[in-house]
């Protein structure tokens, strides 16, 4: 099945009324104009689902937190508080929006948005199920990789622009350890390419199968390193403890969004959970399978394409889990520490990994170790 | 060869539209609903309560720029690593494996000599110890 939506339509029988319809209203473009409705509605639908699921996120880690340190968390607004996030967001609205004094304002509004775009520009290439990305990029990792550095560069412009000064050591340390920690996930990410021919989803989904041991994460010693390299660069990159150096509360009082207020901060907040979101997303599409189950989904129906999706959002929370489990189990590391962690340890690993790869695709035909093992 | 089809990305620009639009209107809903009384005080940049001394866009500690500069090799060494990785396994199949792996190794081994270089000369270490420096000049 081609993994673009509007192909799925072209399947149905009642396409070409809908495309007569289209026709009669615009004319020769009337196909064109359908699939931009398509996608049109088909993005605004994974925007806003993407969207609470950040806003749950939020309520999962007090909820998780409480859990972790035998509290109780929020259990006021809704049934076992879960409508927490809702309540956020409302007071969040009401709340007064405050420009320091002094500080370069375009920028200052610009930075959240920029956050917000960076991390709704990754969603288009994210393999929800075999016929659900929004569209399917030929270059799938390699632009996500792009537009996700967006995030880095909000954060810096928004420590910039509030002329704070803890506000400008955050977004300093932000840059450095975005632009860093990108390194060894780069590299990690090329070591899967290696192993799967190409860079699209498409691709490195479909060299992988449904059995744990056909999986990336198991396929060679080199990838079940990878797999562990790839998680803590794309924790730094989130700004998530052990990581959370750009916003550390103990030394930098809030560190970049000290003066954000209101909605903006919300915004930067949002764009955090979302991105957390994509990056367990990406984890699991490379390295477990994406989608993939041992048996057969029947990706060719509607209820089949219903089921990968959850196959696929279900390993994505388990990893969005671990990364709440790890903030608050983990203490804070100290700035050099952080830097030695990505470019002394992490970055030669992954290059060995990639190095690694690319000898066992030559070495041993690309099988993976359970079947070399088997034979 | 297929030729590119730039009608693949029309959904990157709705999401990115869409991205705009919700942060205009969370904010425009905002800003009618909001209070809007500035003081003198509460637009203060925050200083642990005290009076701000001076501007907060004071020069950057020079440390950044030299991760920058890592950062930029790395940066373009992953760019140009990216076709050879998505055509490895063709040329594989294709019967020239080592020979690619040769070429890819020998490349990587460059910038591995570049990231070894700057390991010693200390380049990696957040505080730089000019100690060891001084010592080899």
């Amino acid at each position: 099945m081609n993994s673009t939506i509007v192909s799925y339509f072209s399947t149905l029988p009642f396409y070409n009324h809908i495309i007569g319809f289209f026709n009669s209203l615009f004319g020769e473009n009337g196909q064109m104009v359908f699939a931009f409705t398509v996608y049109f509605i088909a993005a605004f639908i994974v925007v806003n689902i993407l969207s609470a699921v950040g806003g749950l996120g939020t309520y999962a880690e007090r909820k998780i937190s409480a859990d972790l340190q035998a509290r109780i968390g929020p259990n006021r607004v809704g049934p076992y508080g879960i409508l927490q996030f809702l309540a956020d967001g409302v007071k969040m609205i009401l709340k007064e929006d405050i420009i320091p004094r002094g500080a370069d304002k375009f920028l200052f509004y610009f930075a959240p948005m920029l956050a917000l775009l960076g991390v709704f520009a990754t969603l288009a290439v994210l393999p929800f199920s075999s016929g659900l990305a929004l569209t399917n990029l030929n270059i799938g990792v390699f632009y996500l990789l792009a537009v996700s550095s967006l995030v880095g560069i909000a954060v810096f412009l928004g420590g910039y622009a509030a002329n704070s000064k803890w506000s400008l050591l955050g977004g300093m340390r932000g840059a450095s350890q975005i632009i860093s920690y990108e390194i060894p996930v780069t590299i990690s990410i090329l070591a899967i390419a290696v192993l799967s021919g190409g860079i699209s989803f498409d691709k490195l989904i479909g060299a992988q199968g449904g059995f744990p041991h056909e999986w990336f994460v198991f396929h060679n010693p080199f990838t079940f390193v990878g797999f562990f390299v790839f998680f803590t660069g794309a924790l730094a990159e989130t700004n998530r403890a052990p990581f959370d150096l750009p916003e550390a509360e103990s030394e930098l009082v809030s560190g970049y969004n000290t003066e954000y207020t209101g909605m903006r901060f919300g915004f930067f907040a949002l764009a955090e959970y979302v991105e957390i979101f994509v990056v367990c997303g990406v984890a699991a599409a490379l390295f477990l399978g994406g989608y993939r189950v041992p048996f057969d989904l029947g990706g060719d129906t509607l209820i089949g394409q219903f089921l990968q999706i959850g196959s696929f959002v279900t390993k994505t929370l388990l990893l969005y889990y671990v990364v709440i489990w790890v903030r608050w189990t983990l203490p804070r590391l100290r700035v050099d520490q952080l830097m030695m962690i990505c470019w002394k340890y992490l970055t030669p690993i992954a290059i060995f990994n990639l190095v690694g790869c690319a000898f066992w695709l030559v070495k041993f035909d690309g099988r993976s170790m359970f079947n070399l093992i088997m034979n | 060869m297929s030729t590119i089809d730039i009608s693949v990305y029309v959904p990157v620009i709705i999401l990115m539209v869409l991205a705009v639009l919700i942060y205009g209107i969370a904010l425009f809903a905002s800003s009618l609903i909001a209070p809007k009384n500035p003081t003198e005080l509460k637009d203060t940049p925050y200083e642990c309560g005290e009076e701000p001394t001076g501007t907060a866009w004071s020069q950057f500690n020079v440390r950044f720029y030299v991760v920058g500069l890592i950062f930029i090799i790395f940066d373009v060494e992953s760019v140009l690593m990216f076709p050879v990785a998505s055509v490895f396994k063709k040329m594989h199949e294709l019967g020239h494996g080592w020979y690619v792996f040769v070429v890819f190794v020998s490349f990587i081994s460059v910038l591995l000599e570049g990231i070894a270089y700057c390991w010693k000369k200390g380049d990696l270490d957040w505080v730089k110890s000019y100690v060891t420096e001084n010592k080899s000049a």
